[in-house]
Formats: structure tokens, C-alpha cells, sequence
């Protein structure tokens, strides 16, 4: 079983009508990401990168070509059985975190126990325990409104998490935040990762996908480039350039502090 | 367990969902609330109603039988009124065939000056009857003896009197044996008779000063006059209404030769029978209120249907993301239908509730009629139950939208 990788996508294909336009999403897609892996798929809007999103969480079924998650082919199933794989196999956060805006922390992250029977036992333990592991134990009863929106996308992913999902999706979990929020947010991501946890994060900020082990380019429906995050050419320029500007950055500061003090 | 929870948690996010919209929960129900206010309050009324007019029956008398002379419509004004009214004659041929009936007494209805003493009052009620009145009427004598049938045979001038009368003529209070004038006449006072309360119905409430002389007596003393106002009887047995109408007709029109398709010159009114009718009438107000209230349902579906349909795109995002978490879609369905029948039920109560305050404000208004008003647990359970199968079909449309939703477009809704 543990062999089996978390996700295998073999020439998968969606297409949309809009209006009597013919949109074709994704054009042939082959992947797949191995149990445990930190994978950052990128791309510009239009890219095809929330079509596989969606495809991925199982929201959307492909037109063509095959879906295995966690083994189980996905692209032959009935929507009753999506529902089912979306509630134990797919931990979501989504960019504007979707937290119930009248439940407690608590409350929201029960609520994917809700919908499985075989949860029904234990459901609020689970939930504090999964509270805990973004550590916010001390804001059980705290209701959205109540939480800074670092600690409303933590709630959101311990909802992610509380099932014990084969993959944490994460569509710009950090759209929404500011960018030491966002460093912090990254830095659980790590730390889920370090603890065996498979996740995919959808971006299109290179030091966020900087965070990941690979990164994954989509262009036109397309795969442009997979590549392990140290060998991807593209985000080694960008780290380079970040860089170069860093250091003009700092003299231009020192030079302009210099002419400050001497006047 | 968890499922109760499921359960709590989906009446308690519809409750929750009510509260923060309160006026508009309130507006949205208010078919429903003015559905069931109507059918309460109309049936615990129609209900009170009957039960104090029937226990005001029960003690006015039901097998009481008045017959009396009627002018039929076509008619009046062509023949004078003493010409239809109950002869002796007639009286004594009912008293005679009548084999439906018991107890028998003409009413004979007078008005005299009574003098006592130097104390003259005048216009005193005066009524001509037979001893069996007493056992009719269920008014025995307080003291002295009451009638009998010597007083009638030997047309002796003995009288009874109330004590209303006792009181307006100043008389003693064992007053049998004292003299009174009536009409220039002296009577013997033999016996008081006891006041008898009937209900408003019956122009009771205020008890009148009574005088009663034997029937004969009362003859007597307008000699022009041969007729009675009523001929008042009593049933054998309840269940004989119909029977004595018919019997007493056939009698009456047989002395009186009416042809086959004349009209009655007469009338034979029978308790029992308006009893029959008036719940015949209860029964149908009972039944046209379940009617009023089959409308304003609908009309309170429609618009718990509109409200739904409001909700449910108002929150297309939460049921995007419960989607995406796993709901079901008939999950989300049946989540939907509990709002709806937590919203209509809602609507229910507060409509049981104002009904149930219109009833105490009307039994503090009329508290003769209504005092039997109470909304009976049928009405309540059915109510209630109405506007709970309301939601339940009034949500289905809404609920089945909800559950069609696509996550992909239902998250993305702003």
C-alpha cells in the first residue's frame, strides 16, 4: 500500500463549453506525486491550474483520461462516491479560508466529521486534536470574527486535516494573508510535511512555491516543466534576482543614510 | 449519536439562521402564522361557544316543546294575529292525541296593575299556566304549596309570586295568605316560587317581578280573549324532537283543516332540534376554518417557498463548501427541508400563541359566551402539523437547488 502514490493522472483531459465556445482546460495531463511529497503547481491565469485544482479535490470529473488518488480511480466514479472520497481522501483550504462565519473554531472543523458516519464516534476529539496540531487548542470556542486571518487559516486547515486526508490541497492559502502571516503559514505547511503529510499547493507567488520540494508549471493545459524545486531553472532566476535586488536594495539604503547623515 | 447531532446541529444552524433574520423570518411566516391564529382561535371559539350554549340549554331544558300560533309569510298583514294563535280547543286536542309528549301548560302572558295595601305597581308580568308548569319550568315553590289541579278545575283566584315581587310590592317575606289585587281583583297568595337564572340567550340575566294565577283564572279575566301565547310541553324523551314536530302538526292542522300544500298557521319549536342545528352550524364553521386555513398555508408555502429560494442563493458559497467537505447532495437536501419546517413551524407556534392570546382577550370581553374557550389538542397538533408538511413541500423546491449546486461554481459565487 505504501508503494502506492498518492496521486497518478495518465493523459487526462477537460474541456468546457462557454456559451458555444469550446474551452479545452487541460490538454493531456500526466503526473504523479508520490506519497509525502510538498508539490507547488504554478502557472498564469488561464494556465489550466484551477481546472486541475478542482480535478484534483475531485470536484470536477475529467473529460478524458484517468484520476487514481490514493489508488482508487476516481474518473469512474458516481457523484455519491466523489462525495465520499472528497470528505476522507481531500483535506481543502482555500484561499478565503470558507470558515462558517456562526460556528466555533470547534464547529468548523467538525464539520467534515459530520458528513461520514464512521466518524460520528470520537468526532470532537478528533477535532481538538487536529486544533491542536495547528496549535490553536486555546481558541476552541472562538467564532471566525473573533480570530486574526493567520489563525482563520489555521482553523481551516485543521478542517483540512481532521480526517486524516491522503493530500492537503491548498488553493493560495496565503492570497489572503499578509506576508509574516504568510511566512508563518508556510513554515506549518513545513512542519505538516515533515510529519508525512502529502500536499499540493496552487500559486502563483515563486517564494511561496519556493516552500515546496517541486514545483510543477502549467501553460495553455499543459505541462511546462516539473521539475524538483533546486533544479527549476525558472525559480532559481527568480531566487538570484531576489537576491541581487536584496543587495541593491541594502547599499542603496547604506548610500542614502550616508548622504543623510553627512548632510 | 451522531447523527442526532447532524440532526441538532441542522435545526440549530436553520434556528440560528431564523434569529438573524428575525423580520423577515417573522413577514416570511406570516401566512402561515395567520393561518393557524385563524384556525385556533376560530375553532377553541366555535368550541367555547357550543359548550355554554348547549350547558345553557341543558338548564334552560332541552325537551321543551313551545308551540304557538304563527302567521305564514304569504299572509301577513292579510289575516288578523288572533286568528292563528293556540286556541283552548287546540290545547286541549294536543294534551288529548300528543303521544310524543309529556307535561303540559298553556303560557298565558298578561300585564296587570297589582295593588297591596296602599302599594300600587303597575304593568306587572303576569302568566296563566297549569300546575304541570312547575315540573316543566323545574321552578318548585320556595314556600306555602305550589298549584294543582283543584286551583285550575275551580277557577279559584290564588296566585304565586316571585320574590322579585315580594321585594316591589313590599309584601312579608311568608307571604302565603295575604291578599293582592290584580286587575281589581283579589287574589290569595298560596306560594312563592323560586327565581330561576337562564342565560343572556333566553333574555334572562335580570329577573323580573312574577305574578301567576291559574290558567282558567287568567281566561277569565279578559273574556274577549279565548287564545294562549304558547302551548309549552315537554318531550317523553329527548330523541323524540322530529316525532313531536310532526305529531303536533298533524294534530293542529287536522283541527285547523289545512289542505296538502298550505302552510302551517302554527309553529312547533323543539330545543332538541335547534341543539341538532346549532351543531350542524359548529361543525361546518369548524370545517370552513380548516378551509381558511388550507389557503393561507398556501399562501404561506408560496412564500417560505420565495424565502428559501432567497436563502439558499445566499448561501450558495456554504453549501459550495459543505459540498466540498462531503456533504451528500441529499444531505444538503434534507438540510434545506429542515429549515424550511423549522421556519414554518416557527410561524406555527407564534400563530398557536396568537390565537391563544386573541381566545383569553375574547373570554375577558364576553366571558358568558367563551368561558368554555380553549383550543382543543386536535386543532393544536393539526395546526402545527399543516404547517410542517407546508415547509416540507414549500422547501422541496428550494432544497433541490441547493443540492444540484455545482462546489466549483458555488464557491466561486460572490
Amino acid at each position: 500500500m505504501t508503494t502506492t502514490p498518492a496521486i497518478q493522472i495518465r493523459s487526462l483531459s477537460k474541456d468546457y463549453r462557454i456559451g458555444t465556445e469550446k474551452v479545452r482546460a487541460l490538454r493531456g495531463i500526466d503526473l504523479t506525486i508520490q506519497r509525502n511529497e510538498f508539490v507547488a503547481i504554478m502557472g498564469a491565469s488561464g494556465s489550466g491550474k484551477s481546472t486541475l485544482m478542482n480535478v484534483l479535490g475531485c470536484l470536477d470529473r475529467p473529460t478524458a483520461g484517468e484520476y487514481l488518488l490514493a489508488g482508487k480511480p476516481t474518473h469512474r466514479m458516481g457523484s455519491g462516491r466523489l462525495s465520499r472520497v472528497r470528505n476522507e481522501e481531500i483535506g481543502f483550504v482555500f484561499q478565503s479560508f470558507e470558515l462558517l462565519p456562526k460556528m466555533t473554531a470547534l464547529g468548523n472543523v467538525m464539520l467534515p466529521l459530520l458528513y461520514s458516519p464512521k466518524y460520528w464516534w470520537g468526532a470532537r476529539g478528533m477535532a481538538k486534536k487536529s486544533l491542536a496540531r495547528v496549535s490553536l487548542s486555546d481558541r476552541l470556542t472562538h467564532r471566525p470574527n473573533q480570530l486574526s486571518g493567520g489563525q482563520r487559516q489555521r482553523v481551516a486547515i485543521a478542517r483540512a486535516l481532521v480526517t486524516n486526508p491522503s493530500i492537503l490541497l491548498a488553493d493560495e492559502p496565503t492570497g489572503n494573508l499578509d506576508s509574516k502571516t504568510s511566512n508563518d503559514m508556510m513554515a506549518l505547511f513545513k512542519q505538516l510535511h515533515s510529519e508525512g503529510q502529502t500536499i499540493i499547493i496552487v500559486t502563483h507567488e515563486e517564494d511561496i512555491a519556493g516552500n515546496a520540494n517541486r514545483i510543477v508549471r502549467l501553460r495553455d493545459g499543459k505541462i511546462l516543466s516539473d521539475f524538483p524545486t533546486d533544479q527549476d531553472p525558472t525559480h532559481q532566476a527568480y531566487i538570484r534576482a531576489a537576491a541581487t535586488a536584496a543587495v541593491q536594495l541594502a547599499e542603496a539604503t547604506v548610500t542614502v543614510g550616508a548622504a543623510g547623515g553627512a548632510a | 449519536m451522531m447523527f442526532v447531532m447532524l440532526l441538532f446541529q441542522t435545526v440549530l444552524t436553520a434556528m440560528t439562521q431564523i434569529w438573524a433574520n428575525k423580520v423577515r423570518a417573522l413577514l416570511t411566516t406570516l401566512g402561515i402564522v395567520i393561518g393557524v391564529t385563524a384556525v385556533v382561535a376560530t375553532v377553541a371559539a366555535v368550541q367555547g361557544l357550543e359548550t355554554s350554549i348547549l350547558s345553557e340549554f341543558e338548564t334552560f331544558g332541552t325537551k321543551k316543546v313551545y308551540i304557538d300560533g304563527r302567521t305564514p309569510r304569504k299572509l301577513r298583514g292579510r289575516i288578523p294575529r288572533w286568528k292563528v294563535e293556540l286556541k283552548m280547543h287546540e290545547v286541549h286536542a294536543v294534551v288529548k292525541n300528543a303521544t310524543t309528549l309529556a307535561r303540559f301548560t298553556p303560557l298565558i302572558f298578561m300585564g296587570f296593575d297589582v295593588e297591596f295595601e296602599d302599594q300600587k305597581v303597575t304593568g306587572v308580568q303576569v302568566m296563566g299556566i297549569w300546575p304541570a308548569w312547575h315540573d316543566i319550568e323545574a321552578r318548585s315553590v320556595l314556600s306555602g304549596r305550589p298549584f294543582n289541579s283543584v286551583d285550575e278545575e275551580q277557577q279559584l283566584s290564588v296566585c304565586l309570586v316571585n320574590d322579585k315581587a315580594i321585594e316591589i310590592l313590599g309584601l312579608n317575606k311568608e307571604p302565603a295568605g295575604t291578599a293582592i289585587r290584580l286587575g281589581g281583583r283579589r287574589f290569595n297568595i298560596v306560594g312563592v316560587v323560586e327565581t330561576k337564572t337562564v342565560g343572556p340567550m333566553f333574555g334572562g340575566g335580570a329577573t323580573q317581578a312574577e305574578v301567576f294565577i291559574p290558567a282558567s283564572v287568567a281566561l277569565n279575566l279578559q273574556p274577549t280573549r279565548k287564545w294562549v301565547n304558547f302551548l309549552l310541553a315537554e318531550l317523553k324523551t329527548p330523541d323524540m324532537a322530529e316525532e313531536a314536530k310532526a305529531e303536533v302538526g298533524s294534530i293542529l292542522r287536522r283541527i285547523r283543516q289545512l289542505e296538502p300544500g298550505e302552510e302551517d298557521t302554527f309553529d312547533v319549536a323543539v330545543l332538541q332540534s335547534f341543539i341538532d342545528q346549532f351543531k350542524k352550524v359548529s361543525r361546518i364553521i369548524t370545517f370552513g376554518s380548516v378551509g381558511v386555513v388550507a389557503i393561507s398555508l398556501l399562501v404561506g408555502g408560496i412564500g417560505i417557498m420565495n424565502i428559501m429560494l432567497v436563502s439558499v442563493s445566499e448561501r450558495t458559497r456554504e453549501i459550495g463548501l459543505r459540498k466540498a467537505l462531503g456533504a451528500r447532495p441529499e444531505v444538503i437536501l434534507v438540510q434545506f427541508l429542515i429549515e424550511a419546517v423549522t421556519l414554518c413551524m416557527f410561524g406555527g407556534f407564534i400563530g398557536l400563541a396568537l390565537g391563544w392570546s386573541i381566545i383569553q382577550v375574547a373570554k375577558a370581553a364576553a366571558p358568558d359566551m367563551l368561558k368554555f374557550a380553549a383550543i382543543p389538542l386536535w386543532a393544536a397538533v393539526l395546526a402545527v402539523g399543516a404547517a410542517a408538511i407546508t415547509g416540507i413541500i414549500a422547501g422541496m423546491f428550494p432544497a433541490i437547488k441547493a443540492a444540484r449546486l455545482n462546489p466549483i461554481d458555488a464557491l466561486r459565487h460572490e
